[in-house]
């Protein structure tokens, strides 16, 4: 049933911090159609990152049901998840993280290498690096591009294996405003062209104006969802 | 899987930090580089004491006086022994035979003293032995007969006494005293093996028997016996115990003597060799322990310092197998490239070795065996994998959301 590619009720993370419980998350419900773009902001401590991993299967929540994309996924073993990542989930993180000492293929390639693709990496490694317009660019090392740059090559690798929906957890954090701002707006025509579901996790309010739907949290529940 | 890929990542992690990476595998390079030499000083020995054994002669067997630890009062070997083993109808494997008296002696001359082992010995002694004289003549039937005061020296015997090694002849020297006149020089066999050969001297039997080492009634020390050819060896041992058995009345099974033939002093020389070079192996080899540890320990800075790539990797779909796999890959290479660099090391330590005995006369040449190269090969990718393993399930076991954080 893929009406939701987001379908999550009730999650509840908790985890102890040494003697003390933390309820990162009390029970939050979230439904997200194919193709929407949407944001989750809130102060730290909301639970935002918790429920972003929780969304993009990095973790598993303590109760609480979640299908991505139809396939209930919220009590998978840990290979389990690492394979719905490889297939359904792409990240692009604040701080880029790119393997510092290879190129910007190897980069884009990886995803593919532990999803088992054992032909035609590279091609794909190439076409998707061109179209974020970085053709002149495949074997460049992180250390040898700009911020803006390194984003989009995190982006490219984003999308190297079709996912369902692609996470940017402050994927301007970094950025000058003016890269900042191409990442963005690349991002928002990638989801117009082929229907990527988009979320975005920021606390940066220009980047929620620009999204359609804002899901706000705070300390681990909804509090506004339009 | 992703064999080859890995191999190329692992490599690139490696050389990326290479003075690192040298360190780590030093305990790796020298233990592998120690147990390599060793072996090879070891290879190289057994095969000089081999040589020498074997040089003595292929087709010797020497009979001694006592049988196994419960055989009480043997009886000596006397001459007459040593004669019924000369008997060609009751021993036609033999061709000849040597009793021999033996016992470490004070030769002196002019006031120059020096101890030697001596040896009183009959006329087919020197055919027996294949005792080469680089001059004089050897002892005859004459000598034997008169009991006379004669001797054959060794040449580094005649160095310590008479300060030459050529134109003794005729000299006289004392032994325990007593004069004695040199008719003969060995010519030189070389040093290690058995002790010095070059360091003695013969005198006739039945003037040993008289006025050095007197045994009492005809006995002797050890008869040395040559059979035909080396394939005879193994029928004159038969002939000779059965002669004996007859002639001390043992029971079945209870010889009172011994035969020693070539292939025994090669065995028991193989077989100490081989204990020695196994044993300080293993105490080189301990230092391939160390090396494991150290890169043990290296691997696990490895694994905090690229916290944040682990985590990475997970997030694009990484498993924990591929983790453990990217990191045995990375320590097991290491190690191995510490042995490979180690096996270099060694070779190069048995050349050293060799050209210091050579340069020192000594007849030992190191040789690099196979078999050591693929132990040590061996070892050093188990050290890796092993000493490997736990900071590789330390990294896949690392939760991709705490390993993202990690600053």
């Amino acid at each position: 049933m893929s009406e939701w590619v987001i379908d999550a009720e009730a999650l509840v993370k908790t985890y102890k911090m040494g003697e003390v419980e933390v309820h990162a998350l009390r029970g939050v419900s979230l439904k997200v159609r194919p193709g929407e773009v949407l944001s989750i902001m809130g102060p730290s401590g909301s639970g935002k990152s918790t429920l972003m991993n929780l969304v993009g299967c990095l973790d598993r929540p303590s109760t609480g049901r979640y299908r991505l994309d139809g396939e209930l996924v919220s009590d998978l073993s840990d290979d389990e998840l690492a394979e719905i990542r490889s297939r359904k989930v792409g990240f692009v993180f604040q701080s880029f993280n790119l393997l510092g000492r290879q190129t910007a293929l190897a980069n884009v390639e990886l995803p593919m290498r532990y999803a088992g693709v054992a032909r035609g990496r590279r091609q794909r490694a190439t076409e998707a690096l061109e179209a974020v317009g970085l053709g002149d660019r495949l074997h460049h090392r992180p250390n040898e591009l700009s911020g803006g740059q390194q984003q989009r090559v995190a982006i490219a690798r984003a999308l190297i294996n079709r996912p369902s929906i692609i996470l940017a957890d402050e994927p301007t954090g970094n950025l000058d405003s003016k890269s900042g701002d191409e990442v963005i707006r690349y991002l928002l025509g990638l989801n117009k062209e082929s229907g990527t579901t988009l979320v975005f996790v920021t606390h940066d309010p220009e980047i929620a104006a620009r999204t359609k739907r804002i899901v706000r949290l705070f300390d681990g529940e909804i509090v506004e969802d339009k | 899987m992703l064999s080859l890929l890995n191999f190329y990542e692992a490599l690139d992690s490696l050389s990326s930090n290479k003075l690192r990476s040298a360190l780590t595998v030093l305990g790796i390079v020298i233990g592998v580089g120690a147990v390599i030499g060793i072996m090879a000083v070891g290879a190289g020995a057994q095969n000089t004491i081999t040589g020498q054994i074997s040089s003595i002669g292929t087709n010797l067997l020497f009979v001694l006086r006592g049988g196994t630890e419960d055989i009480r009062n043997p009886k000596p070997l006397t001459i007459h022994d040593a004669e019924a083993i000369a008997d060609p109808f009751a021993a036609p494997s033999v061709v000849g035979v040597a009793p021999v008296l033996q016992d470490t002696l004070e030769l002196s001359y002019a006031g120059e003293s020096t101890f030697a082992q001596s040896f009183g010995v009959t006329s087919s002694y020197n055919s027996v032995s294949n005792l080469a004289l680089s001059e004089g003549e050897f002892i005859s039937e004459a000598h034997i007969l008169g009991r006379a005061a004669v001797a054959v020296i060794g040449p580094d015997t005649a160095e310590a006494l008479l300060g030459r090694r050529e134109g003794v002849v005729g000299e006289t020297i004392r032994i325990e005293g007593q004069p004695f006149r040199v008719i003969g020089l060995m010519a030189s066999r070389g040093g290690s093996g058995f002790g010095n050969q070059d360091n003695q001297v013969m005198v006739p039997l039945t003037t040993a028997q008289t006025r050095l080492m007197s045994r009492g009634r005809d006995r002797v020390d050890m008869i040395m016996v040559k059979a035909g050819s080396p394939e005879t060896v193994p029928s004159a041992d038969q002939e000779i115990a059965s002669i004996l058995r007859t002639r001390h009345r043992t029971p079945i099974g209870s010889d009172d003597f011994t035969v020693f033939t070539q292939e025994d002093f090669l065995t028991t020389a193989g077989t100490i060799t081989g204990v020695l070079t196994l044993f300080l192996g293993g105490i080189a080899g301990i230092s391939l322990l160390v090396g494991g540890i150290g890169i043990m320990n290296i691997m696990l800075v490895s694994v905090t310092e690229r916290t944040r790539e682990i985590g990475l990797r997970k997030a694009v779909g990484a498993r924990k197998r591929d983790i453990l796999f990217q990191f045995l890959t990375e320590s097991s290479l290491l190690s191995l490239a510490g042995g490979l660099i180690g096996i270099a090391l060694g070779w190069g330590l048995s050349l050293i070795v060799g050209a210091i005995a050579a340069a020192s006369n000594t007849d030992l040449t190191p040789t690099v065996t196979l078999d050591s190269v693929l132990l040590a090969t061996l070892f050093s990718a188990a050290v890796g994998l092993f000493f490997g393993l736990y900071p590789a399930k330390r990294a896949a076991d690392l939760e991709p959301v705490e390993a993202l954080r990690y600053e």
